[in-house]
């Protein structure tokens, strides 16, 4: 045929001989070039979000000189719980390309129908908290239904929410407006209890259990792909990662047990983080939402089920954001008129993008949720410790927020002209 | 081509309100036969395409598939049927790599959990089998150029095994090598078995790859013609539907001329 002479190279087959094929070469060098390739692609990941934490820590630990210690560093690990658990849902949502306003008011509602239908109805704790979870969920669906049925954007739909949902917190909670947490009760401890009353056994055999799963799988990853033909992750490198994340847990767990062993906030925020992004990564559902976050029609295209996924993505992030409701009542001691107002909200949207979430739709990951909180939380609390006005701390974080932003939007260029060939 | 065709349509007619946009179309499609569909612009292409790939349903008239009646009221029904089909708009998830796409909405799974590796492999067979070349099968969709995303989508609608590939204008936003590629990857395609309708206004690419020119006009029928023994004025006249016209008077005076 004519057209074939025209593109000769393409008949022959010479498997890896064309330049223009990634195919990683072995040693440190190839590391690198692939290092280079992705900062030049805009696919940076977690890294900056690190290099920032590592920085923070420098600071406020030579400026201080007891930021690092181990009383400071558990609270922050509580503090971050209930606002990471709504930055959480913010990533769902975000993954979708959407936004929702409401999260701060559904937590606030959350925490006062638990605290209402407990203390004042007399309801079992447990139960309580079960529907009040599930009333968040209605309220989710309810956002999600207008949006993805009605075709309202979500913008709106979850504004609404937001004055709608802190109005239904305000009259449950009634006149007094404050209902203090029962003495000893699940709201009261989801604070301040430590795994086994702080027996420091918890946080090594934990962290113990996280690397030698992580590395397991790691492995097992790597034998099946080889068995596959395909290329796998070296044994060094599965060292180095398994070893780095060996050094993390440890020195975590090390540092928690100086204190007060392993917080309940922290092992319920990290357990909810890895649950998510397994469910995101592994899952055909978690395919789903970044397929829509990517590209609604072809995700129509190939049979999904857009306006199923955007439902039930408005209820998961509505039920996250509950849940921290639930922990920032616990540790405030009550849930009040003012629980989820102010900047919750936009703490929870502000942790999801400076951890290297897209505001864009389609990139992103929990695990941004908790290094992003873990940035805020961090520069509050050492600007707290030199005694900063919290006007300077807003100003900061506002700062570290829009750097983020732009680091999101450049990136998100270079890898739309990154396109090769 | 010898044999009964995998799929025939017979007396196809399909209205929209007052509108007749096919009436009593005919088209065979053998296996690994390559028909060009060609017409000018609100000839019915598009409406055919979309009556066999089940986005609009038949009012009138039989398709046949593999020899026994059947009935295409739903794009999942010509899925199952064995018609693939890959739209202009491409409809790729920039966001995702080129494995995540390719098994978009068929993932592979195990124990309940996606299996990258199987359809890592399973990627790789293919895009190797129809020799395509893309840097990785593991970089977003958004990094590659136009023509990886076109042969991207194409290999995306031979996931599914099926018998009958459509393409829209495959080439229309490529460049000359690129257009190339697509067009050996058709080859493949016919090699592998496969009938290929190939919707298509550039004459060249038609002469280049097709077996056999369907023309529409005006939502009819005007001619199938073997593209071996036609010439491209012949295609030509038959799209613009009259031996009198523009172009066949121009031809006229300068042969007139040339005399």
């Amino acid at each position: 045929m004519s057209t074939s002479q025209t593109t000769p190279a393409a008949d022959t087959p010479a498997p890896a001989a064309d330049p223009r094929l990634l195919v990683r070469q072995g040693g440190v060098a190839g590391y690198a070039d692939e290092f280079r390739r992705k900062i030049r692609s805009g696919e940076l990941g977690a890294l900056p979000v690190v290099l920032g934490l590592i920085l923070i820590a420098i600071i406020f630990q030579s400026v201080t000189g007891h930021f690092l210690q181990a009383d400071n560093l558990t609270n922050i690990t509580k503090w971050i719980a209930g606002y990471g658990l709504i930055s959480v849902g913010v990533v769902f949502v975000l993954l979708l390309g959407e936004i929702d306003l409401s999260l701060g008011s559904v937590a606030g509602a959350c925490a006062a129908v638990t605290s209402v239908l407990a203390v004042r109805q007399g309801l079992n704790e447990w139960l309580a908290i079960l529907l009040a979870l599930l009333t968040a969920g209605a309220m989710g669906a309810l956002h999600g239904f207008f949006f993805a049925r009605i075709g309202v954007p979500a913008f709106v739909v979850t504004l609404a929410g937001m004055l709608a949902w802190s109005g239904l917190q305000d009259y449950v909670l009634g006149k007094l407006g404050t209902v203090n947490n029962i003495n000893d009760g699940v709201v009261a401890h989801l604070d301040n209890y430590f795994l086994g009353d702080g027996d420091i056994l918890f946080a090594w055999l934990l962290a113990v259990l996280a690397v030698a799963g992580y590395g397991a799988a790691q492995v097992l990853t790597a034998r099946r792909r080889t068995a596959a033909g395909l290329p796998a992750r070296a044994v060094g490198e599965i060292a180095l990662r398994t070893g780095a994340l060996a050094v993390v847990a440890l020195v975590s767990a090390w540092t928690l047990n100086q204190d007060s062993g392993l917080p309940l906030p922290l092992v319920v925020l990290v357990g909810v983080v890895a649950l998510t992004d397994f469910v995101l990564r592994r899952t055909s559902y978690g395919r789903q939402i970044f397929a829509v976050g990517g590209g609604i029609e072809a995700a129509r295209r190939a049979g999904i089920n857009v306006a199923r996924v955007r439902i039930s993505v408005f209820m998961i992030s509505a039920m996250l954001a509950g849940l921290g409701g639930l922990f920032i009542a616990s540790q405030q001691g009550s849930a009040d008129k003012l629980l989820g107002s102010g900047n919750v909200l936009m703490s929870a949207i502000a942790a999801a993008v400076i951890g290297g979430t897209s505001l864009f739709g389609g990139r992103g990951s929990t695990w941004s949720a908790l290094l992003g909180m873990l940035v805020i939380q961090s520069i509050t609390t050492g600007l707290d410790m030199v005694h900063a006005a919290q006007a300077i701390q807003y100003m900061i974080t506002g700062a570290v927020l829009l750097g983020a932003v732009v680091l999101d939007s450049v990136s998100r260029r270079t890898q739309k002209s990154a396109g090769r060939g | 081509m010898t044999g009964a065709p995998v799929l025939a349509l017979r007396a196809v007619s399909k209205r929209f309100g007052a509108v007749q946009a096919l009436t009593d179309v005919d088209l065979d499609v053998h296996a690994g036969e390559v028909v060009a569909l060609v017409g000018d612009n609100g000839a019915g292409k598009s409406t055919l395409v979309k009556t066999i790939a089940g986005v609009h349903p038949i009012d009138e008239g039989t398709i046949t598939w593999e020899g026994r009646p059947v009935r295409i009221g739903r794009p999942q029904d010509a899925q199952a049927l064995g018609i693939a089909t890959v739209y202009q708009d491409l409809a790729l998830c920039d966001n995702l790599d080129v494995v995540a796409n390719l098994f978009l909405g068929r993932e592979l799974r195990r124990r309940g959990t996606l299996d990258e590796v199987a359809m890592e492999r399973r990627a790789k067979e293919l895009l190797d089998t129809l020799s395509i070349r893309i840097p990785s099968v593991r970089i977003p969709i958004a990094a590659l150029s136009g023509g990886q995303r076109q042969v991207v989508a194409i290999a995306r609608a031979l996931v599914g095994d099926p018998r009958i590939v459509i393409l829209d204008e495959p080439t229309a936003a490529l460049g000359v090598e690129q257009t190339a590629q697509v067009l050996d990857l058709v080859e493949r395609l016919r090699q592998r078995g496969l009938g290929v309708i190939l919707i298509s206004h550039n004459m060249a690419d038609v002469r280049a790859v097709a077996d056999t020119v369907a023309v529409l006009r005006l939502g009819r029928n005007n001619g199938a013609f073997p593209v071996a023994g036609t010439t491209s004025e012949e295609i030509i006249s038959a799209i613009t539907g009259a031996t009198d016209n523009a172009v066949t008077r121009r031809q006229a005076r300068i042969a007139e001329e040339a005399k």
